[in-house]
């Protein structure tokens, strides 16, 4: 293990206040993606992908962003399992329902990709795609920028242990590493286990993805994804490392899919995984910071959110076909 | 008179200073080499990159996300075929994002035959780019061209793929650029490294000042009344010389360089064609699903009651690579015999 100190630091602990905060923000998450699913259950959308299980880490990432517009602030190169840190930056769960309903509303696409696939310029969120690895190629161009600028901002590029296995991933390594060039960048793999169908086990020889970091003498570690503390923690004694240094670092997350890989495999529940909403609700119950009723509370405070979003969003215009001729190009600027 | 490598040098320097300019790198790009073909030699913004394609155009769509204006090279287009889905991605990042983004990048590459490349140094990409739309692609046949179509580049908010035929990359112009000594051993001496050891170089820009080719305006070469020729790059001088020849046996005919491919110029295309009744376009990719095939398509469209003879399209033959053989070569791609025959024979075809 290769962590920076503060990760294994197990003196150091979440103010009560954050640990609510960060519970909070879970339940926000999951229930937006339970509710993504049962749309496209119900046909209000085409297809559904998300991030059920990977709220333990997605939401400390959210806390620990530097957010805004430019390279002062964090870049974020994000897989479509992302959910949880960009509600927890501040999007708005109506802004997902309309993405998966496909509305003009929708602010990431206006109807043209699918849901969890955000582009938030003001906050430095790149347009998510569907490929599972470009990003890593995409990464280091950001964080070179910003190397350049000087400050504290970071290129944050994150990524299923699927994506490893692209030719993409070794580009990141090699190019956040050339000998005096050493970019900032957060590479954050988060490890379910699967590639769409395919364990894993099938097709990595090592379960320790991040080690193939170490050959480029970039840092890196490994962190239980389901508990969100040990994430907070991790997360943030690599991004310090990253802004203090301006070195890359690799962070592997081992997390759960709670829903499997997408609609297109039935996004039913695996009870056999584990659930770091549960896990964690548990612990603050035993912490005494959250009875079962408070917690409960918090649920229904986002499901009747929830409620009324969809309600709102079921109010809004389709796309108009004449759309997809626009923002082909952008406009010429004068120069 | 600057040769075309040396019209591109000039104008990613006007860029460096005047238009924003960044980053200009790829393999080889910076110091020592300053570029196989020497396109970026004593550039101030040039960095080399590792051996990776992908690595370079996916660096240079995040320096465009983050505000900078970068031109990737990627040193034959035959190696950016694995880059396929990368530039996808820079043209629809644009349109994907519902106009939230846009990619103020250039992706420079030689292109085409030539220079006995062989099998993986004489490939044509014009065809493969016109397929991944939002991006805008240009080819110059000429040196006053080549450093116009890069300031436009380099203006531009969106991708530009500016293609750049190698087999013209060392011919010299018969316009000066703006700015640029008139005295062509001068220009050498200004702004070509010296052999050998280059640590203690450095270039003496000439004052070159901004000209701009407007993207998607074709260039009228040659007129005449008998048919209408089209093509770009490599084999557009090769048609304006057949036409040269060809005026002597009383011959005449329009000799279009489209230098912007996409978007295309429709309204001089059509307005030759009306003209004419008659067209012929010439370019080196291989000919299924050939570009040429596209503008023949479009031309047809709204052209089709003008025409006097069956539009022709000489193209590259189908075959997967060019032979190094000068035997295969000259088989594999058009020449000027074979441009000169297909013209006289449109010409003489009767209405």
């Amino acid at each position: 293990m290769n962590m920076p100190r503060t990760a294994k630091d197990k003196a150091a602990k979440l103010a009560p206040e954050l640990k609510l905060r960060i519970h909070d923000h879970m339940v926000q998450a999951r229930l937006t993606e339970e509710l993504l699913i049962r749309l496209v259950r119900g046909g209000q959308g085409y297809f559904w992908i998300g991030a059920p299980g990977e709220e333990a880490l997605g939401v400390p990432l959210g806390l620990l962003i530097d957010k805004g517009e430019g390279p002062d602030h964090d870049y974020l190169h994000l897989h479509y399992r992302s959910s949880p840190t960009v509600l927890t930056m501040g999007a708005q769960p109506i802004d997902l329902l309309r993405q998966m309903r496909s509305t003009a509303t929708d602010p990431y696409s206006r109807g043209r990709n699918f849901v969890n696939h955000f582009a938030i310029k003001a906050w430095n969120i790149v347009p998510v795609t569907p490929t599972i690895e470009t990003q890593y190629t995409v990464g280091p161009g950001t964080a070179w920028v910003q190397k350049r600028h000087g400050g504290t901002g970071i290129s944050i590029i994150t990524g299923g242990d699927a994506g490893t296995a692209e030719g993409d991933f070794a580009t990141c390594l090699n190019w956040s590493t050339r000998p005096g060039h050493e970019l900032p960048v957060l590479i954050l793999i988060a490890h379910n286990g699967y590639g769409i169908s395919t364990r894993a086990a099938e097709t990595q020889a090592s379960p320790h993805l991040h080690e193939r970091a170490g050959p480029f003498g970039m840092r890196h570690g490994e962190v239980d994804g389901n508990d969100p503390e040990a994430c907070y923690f991790a997360l943030q004694a690599a991004i310090d490392y990253i802004r203090k240094e301006r070195k890359p670092f690799c962070l592997q997350a081992n997390v759960s899919r709670l829903y499997g890989h997408s609609s297109s495999s039935g996004a039913q529940l695996i009870k056999d995984e584990r659930d770091c909403l549960v896990e964690y609700e548990a612990r603050l119950e035993k912490e005494g910071l959250l009875s079962k009723d408070a917690a409960e509370a918090v649920h229904e405070r986002w499901r009747a959110h929830l409620k009324e979003a969809y309600q709102q969003v079921l109010q809004e215009p389709m796309p108009d076909s004449a759309d997809i001729w626009k923002h082909i190009f952008a406009p010429a600027q004068e120069v | 008179m600057a040769n075309l490598a040396q019209a591109i040098r000039l104008a990613l320097h006007y860029g460096e200073e005047n238009l924003g300019v960044t980053d200009i790198f790829g393999e080889d790009v910076g110091p020592p080499l300053g570029g196989v073909f020497t396109a970026t030699q004593g550039l101030k913004t040039t960095w080399n990159t590792p051996l990776d394609e992908r690595g370079i155009i996916g660096t240079a769509l995040g320096i465009a996300y983050a505000g900078g204006r970068p031109v990737a090279e990627i040193q034959f287009c035959d190696y950016v075929f694995n880059c396929i889905d990368l530039l996808k991605l820079c043209g629809n990042a644009h349109w994907s994002s519902a106009g939230e983004y846009n990619v103020p990048m250039v992706v420079m590459t030689p292109v085409g035959s030539g220079i006995h490349g062989s099998i993986y140094h004489s490939h044509s990409f014009e065809s493969i780019a016109s397929h991944i739309p939002g991006w805008k692609i240009v080819m110059p046949s000429n040196p006053l061209d080549a450093y116009g179509l890069m300031l436009a580049a380099l203006k531009e908010p969106n991708p530009v793929m500016y293609l750049a035929p190698k087999a013209l990359l060392r011919v010299k112009g018969e316009e000066l650029i703006p700015g640029e000594p008139a005295d062509e051993k001068t220009l050498n001496q200004m702004i070509n490294a010296p052999l050998g050891d280059r640590s203690g170089w450095a270039p003496n820009w000439p004052k070159v000042e901004d000209f701009t080719v407007p993207l998607g305006k074709a260039k009228v070469c040659r007129e005449g009344q008998r048919a209408t020729v089209i093509s770009y790059g490599r084999t557009l001088p090769l048609c304006v010389t057949a036409a040269d020849e060809l005026r002597k046996e009383g011959l005449d005919f329009d000799v279009i360089d489209l230098r912007t491919l996409y978007p295309l110029d429709m309204a001089t295309l059509q307005g030759s064609l009306r003209k004419t009744g008659r067209v012929l376009i010439v370019n080196e990719d291989t000919e299924v699903t050939n570009f040429g095939e596209h503008v023949l398509r479009r031309l047809i469209d709204t052209c089709f009651y003008d025409l006097e003879a069956a539009p022709v399209l000489l193209a590259g033959a189908d075959v997967p690579g060019v032979g190094l053989a000068w035997e295969l070569e000259r088989a594999s791609v058009p020449q000027q015999p074979d441009i000169l025959a297909a013209m006289r024979k449109l010409a003489s075809e009767k209405a």
